[in-house]
């Protein structure tokens, strides 16, 4: 072997460690560069709670607890939230019971064009949107009484959500073996029973995440009760942190703060416990 | 509004039946009419809440229906008028041209370009850095979107806000100056978290193997991406695509931000619908305005489907 040879080997290996580093390099670089671009508007809910004087800007707060009195000062804070659980609790349980309903009927029993009608619907309820609908579901609510009713808003949300849901729940009892079922029928259950005492324990996880994801999607849902509720002793969280501070001058920015916080904590706290439970990714679930 | 997951003629566990048949049929002994009757509720609102909505925007489309005044009693049907108006109406054709605008620039540039860059560079690292960063990414994901809205409005202020501190620019108003832009970079950092999942897990398909083999031959990772990474995530890409193009195509939280402002310069579609429709009273106008939304909703579908449809066909 020759040493020219030798040498430009050494050559290349050596371009190509210091490639290598480069790309680790520019690799840290763009990620550092990342957390910053995402966490740099999030630290303002960070420090200004805490602030004595919060401003709009971020600085090292002078720590008080105080800001957290204006919420109770203020009369609609409050009870926002509650409004907000209210909403979000309802959907949750509708969407969680109808889609478990339908989605055991559609998996265990053939009706026909069951998958076209599944696909459609999904299709359907990414497309009507609560945007491009907005009209004519005003003007329903108008004619069937629900404007300014929590109920009102909890239909229209579950009906949105419906089909997602009876999408991903039909997934899991797909999953589930019948044989439970079978037997259970064998012993003279009856088919609600069968749905109480085997299917929805088998399927627990799967109506856990339903769940889940509908609270998250009403809890930060700001269209459909900016739409259909009038007046500020029904709205969500939603609406009245809108409210805080596009209306009445200058925003009060301790309460304006610390309601964000407060607003925000609940979803956190549920990510957190997805994440930590289930691992918060997609496993595969969206196969080519 | 709705998260999709995944299509319905798509294998989840990997372990179903090819034909897509229930595992068996009718193990509970449900039967037919039983079976109808666990669907009834769900169909009910889903009919209610959801089709009847879209076919209605087709009929208000073609009136004059008012929120108040004479039309409001009594709508005419004005036939194609509202359609005609809104197609040589200046303002609907710009909205139109800033929702092109916002969709090219922050979904299929910004969310799914920097979703996949961050899912590339963070494959094939586990640890603390890759938890601290899908976390930032993932928590501006899921905050309420009249929080998160508020902390743009903070974080863009003229005077005393974050950016003009850090880039030493007092005094820029960037909402007022550059409001498509604002909101453009607004929607990749708020939507971004999703591709950046979706193209995690679809890299997780891709065999390291092939990557290595490819790096030893000498391809730059520009090569590796063409020739090894993109045709194996086809498929994810497509479907990432055309969610978050609908998503953003629908959404309405840039409203929080500018409201349209200033002067229309971010008036993307869903927020001139809401004008022209619930502030403005024109209902009928503005349902012919959703109806051609529709249109271009089912037209992105389409398209995707078409492109899907292909690929499986060369497959």
């Amino acid at each position: 072997m020759s040493a020219v040879a030798d040498r430009a080997r050494t050559d290349d290996a050596a371009r190509a460690a210091a490639r290598h580093m480069l790309a680790r390099i520019g690799r840290y670089v763009f990620l550092c560069l990342v957390l910053a671009f995402f966490a740099l508007p999030l630290l303002w809910l960070a420090t200004a709670p805490f602030d004595d004087t919060p401003t709009i800007g971020i600085s090292l707060p002078r720590f008080t607890l105080d800001n957290f009195r204006t919420l109770l000062d203020n009369p609609y804070a409050l009870t926002s939230l509650v409004n907000s659980v209210w909403l979000a609790g309802g959907t949750a349980l509708l969407v969680v019971v109808f889609a478990a309903l339908a989605a055991y009927a559609l998996s265990r029993v053939r009706v026909p064009g069951r998958d076209a009608l599944l696909y459609g619907l999904l299709l359907l309820s990414s497309i009507v949107t609560g945007t491009a609908t907005m009209v004519p579901l005003f003007e329903l609510a108008f004619r069937l009484n629900l404007i300014d009713s929590r109920l009102g808003v909890i239909l229209v949300l579950t009906g949105g959500l419906l089909p997602a849901a009876i999408f991903i729940l039909k997934d899991f009892m797909d999953a589930t073996p019948t044989s439970y079922e079978e037997s259970a029928r064998v012993f003279g259950a009856s088919p609600l029973q069968i749905m109480r005492h085997i299917v929805v324990p088998v399927v627990r996880p799967g109506l856990a995440t339903v769940g889940v994801w509908a609270v998250a999607n009403v809890w930060g849902n700001f269209l459909v009760p900016f739409l259909l509720l009038r007046g500020p002793d029904k709205a969500p969280a939603a609406v009245i942190m809108y409210t805080l501070y596009t209306e009445g001058g200058q925003a009060d920015l301790r309460l304006l703060s610390t309601f964000s916080l407060l607003y925000s904590l609940p979803v956190a706290l549920m990510f957190v416990f997805v994440s930590s439970r289930y691992g918060f990714r997609f496993h595969g679930g969206i196969k080519r | 509004m709705v998260q999709v997951t995944s299509r319905p003629d798509e294998t989840v566990e990997g372990a179903r039946p090819e034909t897509g048949a229930s595992p068996a049929p009718d193990a509970a002994g449900l039967g037919r009419a039983r079976a109808a009757g666990f669907l009834v509720p769900s169909m009910v609102l889903i009919l209610l809440f959801l089709v009847l909505p879209a076919a209605w925007t087709i009929y208000l489309g073609v009136t004059n229906y008012r929120l108040t005044g004479l039309a409001a009693a009594h709508p005419e049907v004005v036939g194609l008028d509202n359609y005609t108006t809104a197609l040589g109406d200046e303002r609907f054709r710009t909205s139109l041209l800033l929702t092109l605008q916002f969709v090219l620039g922050s979904a299929v540039i910004g969310q799914a370009g920097l979703g996949f860059a961050i899912a590339f560079a963070l494959r094939d690292r586990r640890g603390p850095l890759r938890r601290v960063v899908e976390a930032f990414v993932l928590l501006s994901w899921i905050l309420p979107s009249s929080v998160v809205a508020f902390l743009w409005i903070a974080l863009l202020d003229r005077d005393a806000g974050a950016l003009n501190v850090l880039l030493h620019t007092p005094g820029t108003a960037w909402l007022l100056d550059h409001p498509m832009l604002s909101i453009i970079i607004f929607n990749t950092w708020r939507g971004t978290a999703f591709s950046m999942m979706l193209y995690a897990a679809a890299l997780e398909n891709v065999p390291r193997s092939h990557l290595e083999t490819a790096r030893l031959a000498g391809a730059s990772t520009a090569q590796q991406l063409r020739d090894v990474v993109f045709p194996r995530i086809r498929g994810h890409m497509l479907t990432n695509l055309l969610l978050i193009s609908l998503w953003t195509f629908n959404d309405f939280t840039p409203f929080l931000i500018t409201a349209g402002g200033p002067e229309q310069r971010s008036e993307i579609l869903a927020v001139y619908v809401y004008k022209v429709a619930l502030s403005g009273g024109e209902l009928g106008f503005g349902a012919a305005i959703s109806f051609l939304m529709l249109l271009i909703n089912l037209v992105i579908a389409l398209i995707y489907l078409r492109m899907l449809g292909r690929r499986k066909e060369r497959a």
